[in-house]
C-alpha cells in the first residue's frame, strides 16, 4: 500500500497505519516504553513532518509518471530474491538460547538504568547529533541571507 | 506479564521483519518520488527496530531496546535534514522526481 498507492498523501496515511501496527507489536513484545516513544516520534513527529512537507511541495495534483515496466519487473525480481536470501539465511540458522522468562527487564526504570549507565556516552553523542541535525535543517530551510 | 515469545516463535518475527524490509527495498527501487523513497527508508528502519525488539524480548535484555531508541533518534534526524533538503530542491528546480536530479551524474 505504501509503495503502490499513486498519491503521496495516501501513501503517508498507509504508512501511519503501518507504524501503528508496528507499535502494537512493540506492546505485544513487552516494550511499553518503546511503544510510547514509537507512537510519539514516528506517528507524532516524523509523519507530521512528511505530511507538512507534502503540503508544502503540493505535489498531489500531478501523479508521477511511473518507471517503465522492465525496471519495475527487475526491481520486483531483485526484491523477491532479497527476501528469499533473508529467509534462507535466517531459517537455516538456529536461534541461540531459549526464550528468557525474565520479565522486568523492559520496565521504564530498568531501561533508564541501562540507558544512563552502560550507554551514557552514545546517549550524549546522539544528543549532539540531534542538535546538529536541527541546526542543519533550520539552515537549509530558511531562505538565503540577503 | 507473559513473554509472547513463549507462544509465537521468534522466526515468525524474523519473517515479518524480512518482508517489511523487502517492501521498503522494493519501494526504493520502483518509485520516483523522493518523499516516498524517504518513507520506504523509514519502513526499512522500522523492520530492523521490530527485529531488535523481538530479539531483546527473546533474550530478556534491555540493550536491544536501547538500540531501537538510538535508531529512532537517528531516523528523526535523518528525516528532518532530508526533508529540508527536499524542500530546498523543490524550491530551486520545482520537482522532486529523482530522474530529474541527475546534475551530479555526469
Amino acid at each position: 500500500m505504501v509503495v503502490l498507492s499513486p498519491k503521496p498523501v495516501h501513501s503517508v496515511l498507509y504508512l501511519i497505519f503501518c507504524f501503528f501496527t508496528i507499535g502494537c507489536h512493540y506492546l505485544i513484545l513487552n516494550a511499553q516504553f518503546l511503544f510510547a516513544v514509537h507512537i510519539i516520534v514516528y506517528t507524532g513527529a516524523i509523519m507530521v513532518l512528511f505530511l507538512f512537507s507534502l503540503m508544502f511541495i503540493n505535489m498531489n495534483k500531478e501523479t508521477e509518471p511511473h518507471k517503465n515496466t522492465i525496471i519495475k519487473i527487475a526491481a520486483g525480481v531483485l526484491a523477491s530474491l532479497l527476501l528469499v536470501v533473508f529467509l534462507q539465511v535466517t531459517q537455516g540458522s538456529e536461534i541461540l538460547g531459549i526464550a528468557s522468562s525474565n520479565d522486568n527487564y523492559s520496565t521504564v526504570a530498568n531501561l533508564g538504568k541501562v540507558l544512563y549507565g552502560k550507554y551514557l556516552l552514545p546517549f550524549e553523542i546522539i544528543s549532539i547529533m540531534l542538535l546538529a541535525a536541527m541546526v542543519g535543517a533550520v539552515m537549509l530551510g530558511k531562505k538565503s541571507i540577503d | 506479564m507473559n513473554n509472547i515469545l513463549h507462544y509465537v516463535p521468534l522466526s515468525y518475527y524474523i519473517i515479518l521483519a524480512s518482508i517489511l524490509f523487502t517492501i521498503g527495498v522494493l519501494g526504493v527501487l520502483i518509485r520516483r518520488n523522493a518523499i516516498i523513497i524517504f518513507m520506504c527508508i523509514e519502513l526499512m528502519l522500522n523492520a530492523v527496530n521490530l527485529l531488535l525488539t523481538a530479539f531483546s524480548a527473546h533474550h530478556g535484555e534491555a540493550s536491544g531496546q536501547i538500540m531501537v531508541f538510538f535508531i529512532m533518534a537517528v531516523a528523526a534526524a535523518e528525516v528532518a535534514v532530508g526533508l529540508a533538503i527536499l524542500v530546498m530542491i523543490y524550491n530551486n528546480i520545482r520537482t522532486v522526481d529523482i530522474n530529474e536530479l541527475n546534475k551530479l551524474k555526469w
